[in-house]
């Protein structure tokens, strides 16, 4: 597939590097990238790395309104070029990541640990509280709860060690193979790639449930453990 | 010992915070601790009314703040309680009159010659609040047992953490226990399901409360008032005793209980 750039959750939003070469070309394959992802980058805030291109005010701001099409955010651009960082810091864009704590800043996005430029999978050890959101190009591993008010948008499949009861979207760049699992599903709403639904009314005793799209359809299924799947 | 440094918020507005943070302090000084209660709700100052201290207002946070006067003369004694006092909030400005690092500083010049600065924080999550949770040793969530509220009571509690203040504590306002035993109002147990955290009190719907907060004179003042012992009970578990919670979702006597140990399996 053209036009897969590497992404990597940050603190800000997500991070994709681009690549050297012809300044259109590069353009075109980062457009290209959110396309293919569909969901994934709708309210996303994008931070750009572009190493020591040169980009003047025009072209950045042309980006930025190609993104916001896609309802991307373009939030920062770093780079080592001083014209470069200029002419975003005009823009009103941020020019650095490790900026002290802006104290206007939501909280609620939190900051994702990647060493590496793909990253699988992100395990949180802690309860998601409401206004606070994780979003993953890879699956989220939750050990602790999923609080009303909530919310993780993964690329990959979602599992919660605990209650869900915030918005899950798993699949969000369209995989419709994506899951979610948790010990006590009843989130406010789930999606799975395109697919949206919200929790029936709960019969009977809580069990660790397992939502996926079978035959078309978002439907979530009683876990398993006896190795059938 | 340096003072405690007890911030009240709670997100949303209305539940009950300047009330908290009145009945908190009246209950601490009339335990004999020296205290002094801090409102940081600037533009939106109601503390003084509620203690019953508004027509003693020269100066007010801002001034200290800017130095138009010294911290001494900001501090209003209360006239019942010797060791209470007031450092108002200023009407006429807004919250970005005061920055968190001015609060961190005032805080610390109060802290040699007093045993508890409580704080009564503005409702909402921006700078108002932020000024009032920087200097805090602990924050006290305040909440109702209503859903939009425990809503709002979960995002403040994720901004605290994400702060590094430690856990805060919880206090659950106007219980109707009425209306919990009926299934009408969400439990303490059903808040405690969403929000985990320590819980240092449950204060039932009184009606003196209101009363009490219009005259400026509150329910913790009050011996006989229900209310007014919650507040009491509130500020001996933030003094560090174990004191045991009134029971006041089931009903009172021994049926309530009997009633409340068949329901919880036996756990009560």
């Amino acid at each position: 597939m053209a036009g897969r750039l590497p992404i990597k959750g940050v603190r800000d939003g997500l991070l994709v590097t681009l690549p050297e070469g012809e300044w259109e070309d590069v353009r075109a394959e980062l457009l290209a990238t959110i396309d293919d992802r569909g969901d994934f980058f709708r309210g996303a805030r994008l931070v750009l790395q572009v190493e020591k291109r040169q980009l003047g005010a025009a072209e950045l701001g042309s980006l930025r309104d190609a993104l916001a099409e896609r309802e991307a955010t373009l939030w920062a651009v770093l780079s080592t070029s001083p014209s470069t960082r200029t002419a975003a810091a005009d823009l009103g864009l941020q020019t650095e990541l490790e900026r002290p704590r802006e104290p206007d800043a939501d909280e609620g996005e939190t900051e994702i640990e990647a060493e590496a430029d793909w990253q699988p999978a992100v395990f949180l050890r802690r309860t998601l509280r409401s206004g606070q959101s994780i979003r993953h190009p890879g699956h989220v591993v939750v050990l602790g709860d999923v609080n009303p008010g909530a919310e993780i948008v993964a690329g990959g499949h979602v599992l919660v060690w605990g209650k869900v009861r915030g918005v899950v979207h798993a699949g969000a760049a369209g995989d419709e193979t994506a899951t979610v699992a948790a010990l006590d599903l009843a989130p406010t709403q789930l999606r799975i790639a395109g697919q949206i639904a919200v929790s029936p009314k709960r019969r009977g005793s809580v069990r660790p449930e397992i939502a996926l799209i079978r035959d078309g359809h978002l439907v979530a299924e009683p876990w398993q453990a006896d190795g059938r799947r | 010992m340096p003072a405690k440094v007890v911030t009240i918020t709670s997100g949303k507005g209305g539940v009950g915070k300047t009330t908290a943070t009145a009945n908190i302090g009246v209950a601490l000084a009339s335990a004999g601790q020296r205290v002094v209660c801090l409102d940081a709700d600037i533009g939106l100052r109601n503390l003084d009314v509620v203690l019953g201290l508004e027509n003693r207002i020269v100066y007010d946070l801002v001034d200290v703040v800017e130095g138009r006067c010294k911290l001494r003369q900001a501090l209003i004694k209360d006239k019942r309680l010797p060791e209470l006092y007031l450092i108002p909030a200023a009407q006429t400005r807004d919250k970005t009159a005061v920055s968190p690092k001015d609060m961190v500083r005032l805080a610390d010049d109060l802290r040699g010659e007093f045993d508890w600065l409580i704080i009564d924080s503005p409702a909402g999550i921006e700078r108002g609040f932020r000024n009032a949770v920087a200097p805090a040793d602990t924050v006290v969530i305040i909440t109702n047992p209503e859903v939009s509220a425990v809503r709002d009571a979960d995002r403040i509690i994720g901004l605290v953490e994400a702060e590094e203040k430690g856990p805060p504590k919880l206090v659950l306002n106007r219980v109707k226990p009425e209306m919990v035993r009926r299934g009408d109002m969400l439990a303490t147990a059903d808040v405690l399901e969403v929000l985990a955290i320590e819980l240092i009190g449950v204060v039932p719907e009184d009606e003196a409360v209101l009363v009490s907060s219009n005259q400026g004179s509150p329910a913790a003042l009050d011996g006989k008032s229900r209310a007014g012992r919650a507040f009491r009970d509130i500020a001996r578990r933030l003094n560090g005793e174990s004191v045991p919670f009134e029971d006041l979702e089931a009903g009172d006597g021994l049926f309530g209980r009997l009633a409340r140990l068949v329901r919880s399996g036996g756990q009560a």
